[in-house]
């Protein structure tokens, strides 16, 4: 199984753990994917970007032997973007990378999914699915992974 | 004295063009794809992403392609780039303990919670030419095996730590320094040092690793875990009042333990270095933490007695772009300079003439008799 929302997160985020899951699944999922997914989303209602796509730099920070003081590791590209639907919702999104179709997309499916006339659709035509393809993926990579695991039986010598 | 140093733009633009051209090579060989790079040339991706400070796999692969393969160029293209973006802010500390791991090995431990994972790897390799590898051959699928996903993978550093028999991590510091926002100053701390290290040249960090374990600042240095995998990672975003998921990077993690450290209040304990890598990179994080131990000298108490310790000689020649300008700016036109000391020596010369001259009316000696 995949490892969920980072473990340094704050209680004031539990509140939105629903939220930082359906946004995780969309970062991660594949551009090509997502627009597979947004064209064949049926009744799309109409929105406009209440933020354009932008590509921007975040700095990724380690720990200093890796549970430690942070540090700067080095930075990672960045979209974002934020779309308000025609009944009121914005959705934001915040995606790796610099595909700003990726970053409309992802706002618009949480904007979706915050409206509650959408939440079931966007969980079960969207969010569920691509969770199973990121699940499935790391599954296997875990499984090959696996394959490579050393098994080590002892050499008996005349003595220690 | 004054040359003019204008002029030249055509032949700069005919030399660019004929760059372009010997970069395509033969037209009739298919040109490279960017995914053709990210894909089969990762290692030199991961280079590019690492040392130049930005991890993007497409961006780094169509560096590398206008740089023609030279990578160091392609690094100086991503720095570039980096410049004319804007800065989101920080993500949360990486957790490199919930890694979806994908090779895991320990030089200290043969038989380790959660294993050695050899993952995809040349080590055990014998470095022979595959001239029978063929690019567009069918590649069997790797094999696959039952994996226990509650099974934890704890840090070998972790499990040493549990008995008090290493050194624990640093603790947190209030400020966190970023040499891409303030000049490095001297003394620089741990967390400047190792971004330093991280986004310092390979080659650079492999000597001075190499060197210290031949003897120039010895630290008896022993492999206790390298992890290599994704990572997630989050933002904490203003707007929206929570940490967002952005997605994931691959990282290589080299713990290093060094030889111990005590006093008369503590046991001895084994010491550490540290590397952390964008990318699959094993060489330059082995490398990072040898460096990394090399330079807390003072910190515990040894002496200082070789280069892969002074701070300031590591930290001011790590940056392969920075070095390269400096170096390479030696072929920029120095037609001023060089006339002021072609002047400087055509002096010289005649000066030495005339002394010559003068001695030698001076002197009667003639030169067969001191023969």
């Amino acid at each position: 199984m995949p490892t969920s929302a980072p473990s340094s997160a704050p209680s004031s985020n539990e509140q939105h753990a629903d939220r930082q899951r359906v946004m995780r699944v969309l970062a991660l999922s594949q551009a090509e994917r997502l627009e597979t997914l947004y064209e064949d989303f049926d009744a799309k209602p109409d929105w406009t970007f209440a933020r354009r796509p932008e590509t921007g730099l975040v700095m990724v920070r380690g720990r200093t032997g890796g549970g430690g003081a942070p540090f700067n590791l080095g930075e990672m590209t960045v979209t974002r973007a934020a779309v308000t639907l025609n009944s009121g919702e914005t959705g934001h999104a915040y995606v790796q990378g610099g595909n700003q179709r990726k970053a409309a997309i992802a706002a618009f499916f949480d904007a979706a999914w915050q409206s509650a006339a959408l939440t079931a659709r966007v969980k079960a035509e969207i969010v569920d699915p691509l969770n199973a393809e990121i699940e499935a993926e790391d599954r296997r990579v875990r499984a090959e992974t696996a394959a490579t695991k050393v098994d080590f039986f002892t050499m008996v010598r005349g003595e220690d | 004295m004054y040359v003019a140093v204008k002029g030249g733009e055509k032949a700069i633009s005919n030399a660019h063009s004929l760059f372009a051209a010997k970069r395509r090579g033969n037209t009739d060989v298919p040109g490279l794809t960017i995914e053709q790079i990210v894909n089969q040339l990762s290692f030199a991706v991961d280079r590019v992403m690492g040392e130049g400070s930005l991890y993007d796999r497409e961006l780094a692969a169509i560096a590398i392609r206008q740089a023609q393969g030279d990578l160091i160029e392609a690094i100086f293209l991503i720095r570039a780039y980096r410049t004319t973006l804007p800065r989101f802010g920080y993500s949360a500390p990486i957790e490199t303990g919930e890694m979806r791991i994908d090779r895991r090995i320990s030089a200290t431990f043969k038989d380790l919670p959660g294993g050695q994972l050899l993952g995809p790897t040349f080590d055990y390799s014998h470095r022979l030419i595959d001239f029978a590898l063929d690019a567009d051959a069918e590649v069997p699928a790797p094999e696959q095996a039952e994996t226990d996903p509650l099974a934890s993978v704890p840090r070998v550093t972790d499990l040493l730590g549990a008995d008090g028999m290493i050194e624990p991590d640093p603790a947190e510091e209030s400020e966190i320094g970023d040499l891409t926002r303030e000049p490095l100053e001297f003394p620089a701390g741990r967390d400047l040092r190792l971004q330093n290290l991280a986004r310092g040249d390979e080659g650079f960090l492999l000597a001075l690793g190499y060197s210290t374990q031949r003897g120039y600042a010895r630290s008896h240095p022993f492999v206790g875990e390298i992890r290599m995998g994704a990572v997630e990672v989050s933002l904490f975003a203003e707007e929206l009042g929570f940490e967002v998921p952005l997605g994931r990077v691959t990282v290589t993690e080299c713990q290093m333990i060094n030889q111990f450290k005590g006093s008369m209040k503590a046991p001895p304990q084994f010491t550490r270095g540290y590397g952390l890598v964008f990318g699959h990179s094993e060489r330059k994080s082995m490398s990072m933490a040898l460096v990394d131990r090399a330079l807390r000298w003072k910190e515990l108490g040894e002496e200082q007695t070789a280069a892969a310790q002074d701070e300031e000689f590591v930290l001011s020649h790590s940056d392969n772009i920075q070095a390269s300008g400096f170096v390479e700016h030696l072929k920029l036109p120095h037609y001023v300079d060089f006339q002021a000391e072609l002047d400087l020596i055509r002096t010289m010369h005649r000066e030495h003439a005339e002394r010559l001259n003068a001695t030698e009316d001076d002197t009667e000696t003639p030169r067969e008799a001191a023969e």
